[in-house]
């Protein structure tokens, strides 16, 4: 199981008290498939993909960030025990969408990025860590179930 | 058609997997690095202290490399002043965009026969200035700056581990 501080629970539950769930899902997501194009792969059926303009215009891919927001939302707030709480979810990315779970790891350093530019200067080295630490427990969960 | 000039579809993408030609940045993508980091130079050296010091707060394995310093606090003085002087490098390499293995050759020796530092390094520490560079440069830091920011941080690790081997 995964071990706390204090500070790192209060720094999660406080992120994401302070986010707007659908700005910063819409920018990350979209962040994610400008810098790392080969993840657009996953989403051939979002029509206009072409440029940046493109995509952080697109408003699947808008729909789609908010979704993945609000899906962490369920790890905030079961941060005992988050391999459970995406059981089903990392089964769904493995055998149904079939993702390659690097690409977990390539949103959450797009997130970190995101969070980072709303945070600003209270975006301090210790939250980094705890953000970062948080977001690596994610990330392994839903890769869990790969086999 | 010679063999070389094969440019393997994965050239497109980034240095994770091993290109036949390699990655380069495009003449745009010159141009958005020189101008960003222009803006950025006015603040560069506080860039530079607190993308170190969030490098060994955040990922504390980095530490092993400084154990010679008597003072490894992320608001200490050794740790700013190299940050200061890891900046420096990289407006060196701004100036050399054009080749950098060529431009950066000494640097590349450094860390090759006598820093050694194992280059998962580099791409940890490009991840700590692009956050800093995100939090200072909110409005700046765009999709389409980072991904040119992205690639210039890992042509220059590719650049400094050139030798390593």
């Amino acid at each position: 199981m995964v071990e706390w501080t204090d500070f790192e629970r209060a720094t999660i539950r406080s992120i994401f008290s302070k986010i707007d769930y659908d700005d910063v899902g819409t920018a990350a997501l979209s962040r994610c498939l400008v810098v790392y194009p080969w993840t657009q792969r996953y989403f051939g059926n979002f029509g206009n993909l072409y440029n940046a303009a493109a995509i952080q215009g697109n408003p699947m891919v808008a729909a789609h960030g908010k979704t993945v927001l609000h899906g962490l939302d369920r790890a905030v707030k079961n941060m005992d025990d988050i391999k459970a709480t995406y059981a089903e979810l990392s089964v769904l990315h493995s055998e149904k969408l079939r993702v390659d779970p690097d690409n977990f790891r390539l949103l959450a350093d797009c997130l970190t990025i995101v969070v980072a530019a709303r945070m600003g200067a209270d975006f301090t080295a210790d939250v980094q860590g705890a953000f970062q630490k948080f977001l690596a427990v994610v990330v392994s969960s839903l890769g869990r179930q790969y086999h | 058609i010679p063999f070389s000039s094969f440019i393997h579809p994965l050239n497109r993408l980034c240095g994770t997997a091993e290109p036949l030609a390699k990655m380069s940045l495009s003449a745009k993508e010159k141009v958005i690095v020189k101008d960003f980091f222009a803006k950025v130079s006015s603040r560069s050296d506080e860039v530079g202290a607190e993308a170190l010091a969030r490098l060994i707060v955040v990922y504390p394995q980095t530490k092993s490399y400084f154990a010679h310093w008597k003072d490894l606090s992320p608001n200490g003085a050794p740790v700013r002043k190299h940050g200061i002087t890891i900046m420096g490098g990289l407006y060196e390499a701004v100036s050399k965009i054009d080749d950098l293995a060529g431009g950066l050759l000494t640097l590349s020796e450094l860390h090759a026969f006598v820093l050694r530092v194992d280059p998962v390094n580099f791409k940890i520490l490009s991840h700590c200035i692009m956050v800093v560079l995100s939090m200072l440069f909110a409005e700046e830091f765009t999709p389409q700056i980072h991904v040119a920011v992205d690639k210039f941080l890992a042509l220059v690790a590719l650049a400094l581990s050139e030798k390593y081997r």
